[in-house]
């Protein structure tokens, strides 16, 4: 019966297409290749730049951004952490033990359910890749970040991205996820928000009302 | 063979049109919303020097994949498989209801949770799960609204738009017993994240539907919000997307272009706040178990003639409709379909063998504002003159239908569109005619003949003195010319 179904969509596109018995590979990969694509696809902007406008590009989204150097990620983490007033933090497992201070509780939260990731203060991660020209991070369930839930569930996100994991446009965001696109992947641009009452932007909707980011210059 | 569409209606155009012309609140709210979106649309699209280019290669995108479909679907089906999806194929409506139920049935589930779907609405699955003892929860804000509001969708990118906040506080306080509520949107909002928080960390079933579909390696794409979308697709155990066949795109790099074009015509955004995108199930991460279903419900008929084929290249971002004359002045409901504005008016009869919806393609003045903004290029009056051919066609069986008014209006604007030259001439005639109607504040007031049954309701913004042809023109011929330099204005002035 489900076959059924399938063959007779698929005949009715090949119908309605009027596609030849024997489709041509060869064909459509050119016909493919011939797009044009004459879209910015790589940097015009030198680094520092760069890191600026993605900086600038968050804060228009009402997400915290804070730029140390690689030795100060554990007291920038302190400081963020004790701003918001959030103790208990979710981490990935293999989150790198030299980003965290002491004096908070991280607990390793890949494997907590639902509930258990309800009760945490917020989540430390890293990312894989993140787009200036959009302010936006790219989680994948990859080192330092984990399963997608736990940068979800819990009410505050403090993501910490690195300067050469910063890229200008969407397309080298895209050519650089390519190798690892069966990952599950979500690309994060501010905290959630909803602008459905009256297109009033309102930050906080059902992920994280907080997200705060530490750019590391490495 | 295509969808019943049984809570809509199946008045004309004019007759709901009226009616929702005399609802003063609901045009005030519907000005108010479009008006921000295209403000902000404007924005983000006009400070990109590249947006051109964008909406070229997004157009191409989807033409290809279009003239490939039966390809692509096959390579995302055995993608998606590959990476432990299961992939059902439904002809209709019905199929796709069946299908879905014994899905949910088979986990003995009697809640699910959903995620904003249009294709769920054209199929009428809220109703065909009610009637079998599944509660569905819309989680989407919007949705919830209209959900609790016993509404219907009035735009596909913000669905309670037409409802200001007074109006959302009563539901709220009605449906979810929150006498105390308040009327600030942060107020809605939190009533609606306490409301839905308990339902995502406890039932196990979702409903989806989907962005883009990947051939390349049976990805999955869904755009959104709130973040409620990534709840419905990372906690429960069993996710079921319902997509059209029309969604799937050849590669996964193609995304950087929708990725840009569809955020930031929706929501003028320059991305919205979350993109999830998956391939089959993961250990450890997300659903178990994972079902697509294709639904084609009319669409394959849709590819058999090129005019309309671009139909199916949309990517639902509403532009169109923020940017429609028509749509500001009557809502969404007017066009009592599931997909209203330009993009309802030229699908919605396509889905239904021009069988429903006749009087849609003519719910347009073909001021072409749909067609300037639509980030994947679809000709809307193009496809509007095509299909009210068709309805002529049709009429001209019968003697009534061949002396109609719009059967003579019809003969003159298919020699007028029969020609590029010709619809460019007929745009200046009308462009000189105009100037005898328009008044001072430059919109048409009083149309004389045929079309004063028009004006009676609703004021035309005037022809703008320059046409988007005449301003790409000069900007095609600046463009070639020595300097090369200047930078697009997308929205064509
Ligand atoms: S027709 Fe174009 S503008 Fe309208 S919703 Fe579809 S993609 Fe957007």
């Amino acid at each position: 019966m489900a076959s059924d179904a399938r063959s007779a969509i698929l005949g009715r596109i090949r119908g309605a297409l009027r596609v030849p018995a024997e489709r041509d590979d060869a064909h459509r990969r050119s016909t493919y290749e011939a797009i044009p694509r004459n879209y910015q696809q790589t940097a015009t902007k030198p680094g520092e730049e760069l890191l600026a406008l993605f900086a600038h590009r968050l804060e228009e989204y009402d997400a915290g951004v804070q730029r140390v150097s690689s030795n100060d990620i554990p007291s920038a983490v302190a400081g963020l952490l004790g701003h918001r007033g959030r103790k208990r933090i979710g981490i990935p497992d293999d989150l790198p033990s030299v980003w965290l201070p002491t004096g908070f509780e991280f607990e390793k939260a890949a494997a907590f359910d639902a509930h258990q990731l309800d009760q945490l203060d917020g989540v430390l991660t890293g990312c894989t890749v993140a787009i200036a020209e959009t302010g936006s991070i790219v989680l994948q369930n990859a080192a330092a970040q984990g399963p997608r839930k736990l940068s979800l569930v819990p009410d505050y996100h403090l993501c910490i991205v690195f300067a050469s994991q910063i890229v200008e446009t969407v397309p080298e965001c895209f050519a650089r996820l390519d190798a690892t696109a069966h990952l599950p992947t979500t690309f994060v641009s501010g905290p959630s928000a909803t602008a459905d009452i009256e297109m009033t932007r309102i930050k906080g909707v059902h992920g994280p009302r907080f997200l705060d980011v530490l750019i590391v210059g490495d | 063979m295509s969808a019943p569409q049984s809570y809509w209606s199946n008045r004309s155009f004019p007759e709901a049109a009226k009616e929702l012309l005399a609802d003063s609140q609901i045009r005030r709210n519907v000005r108010h919303a479009t008006d921000v979106i295209q403000a902000k649309r404007n924005r983000v699209v006009g400070e990109l020097p590249d947006w051109e280019a964008l909406r070229e290669a997004g157009s191409a995108i989807r033409a290809h994949a279009l003239e490939h479909l039966d390809e692509y679907l096959i390579e995302f089906e055995r993608n998606c498989t590959r990476a432990g999806g299961t992939v059902h194929w439904a002809r209709d409506a019905a199929e796709a209801n069946r299908i879905i139920l014994a899905l949910i049935q088979s986990h003995q589930a009697k809640e699910v949770i959903k995620i904003k779907t249009m294709t769920s609405e054209e199929i009428g699955l809220n109703r065909h799960l009610e009637a079998n003892g599944i509660r569905p929860h819309e989680t989407d804000l919007a949705e919830l609204i209209v959900q609790l509001g016993h509404d219907k969708p009035s735009h596909f990118v913000v669905p309670a738009l037409h409802k200001n906040r007074q109006q959302v506080r009563e539901i709220f306080q009605r449906e979810l017993q929150l006498p105390e509520l308040g009327d600030k949107p942060e107020d809605l909002c939190a009533a609606a994240r306490a409301y839905l928080r308990e339902k995502y960390l406890r039932i196990k079933v979702a409903v989806s539907g989907a962005n883009f579909l990947v051939a390349e390696n049976g990805a999955v794409c869904i755009v959104e919000s709130e973040g409620n979308g990534r709840m419905c697709l990372t906690l429960p155990d069993v996710l079921i997307s319902l997509v059209g066949i029309e969604k799937v795109i050849p590669r996964f790099r193609d995304l950087e272009v929708m990725l840009q074009t569809l955020p930031r015509s929706a929501t003028g955004e320059r991305m919205n706040p979350y993109n999830s995108i998956w391939t089959g199930v993961h250990e450890g991460d997300g659903p178990k178990e994972f079902h697509v279903i294709l639904l084609d419900n009319g669409r394959s008929p849709i590819l058999r003639e090129a005019e309309a084929r671009q139909t199916l290249k949309c990517i639902r971002c509403a532009a169109c409709l923020n940017a429609c004359p028509v749509y500001h002045q009557t809502g969404g409901h007017a066009y009592e379909s599931v997909y209203p504005g330009p993009i309802g008016a030229i699908l919605t009869p396509q889905l239904h063998s021009m069988e429903q919806g006749r009087t849609l393609p003519y719910a347009s003045s073909l001021c072409g504002a749909c067609y300037e903004v639509c980030p994947v290029k679809i000709n809307i009056p193009e496809v509007l003159i095509h299909l009210r051919g068709k309805v002529v066609e049709q009429d001209q069986s019968t003697l009534g239908g061949k002396l109609g008014a719009w059967n003579i209006g019809m003969q003159a604007a298919g020699f007028a569109m029969g020609g590029a030259g010709r619809f460019t001439l007929a745009q200046h005639m009308g462009q000189l005619a105009q100037k005898m109607f328009v008044s001072k504040n430059g919109f048409i007031e009083h149309l004389p003949f045929m079309l004063s049954g028009w004006t009676q309701t609703r004021d035309l913004k005037a022809l703008p003195q320059q046409t988007f042809r005449d301003w790409w023109a000069q900007r095609e011929s600046a463009a070639s010319g020595p300097g090369k330099a200047e930078k697009g204005n997308h929205d064509g002035e």
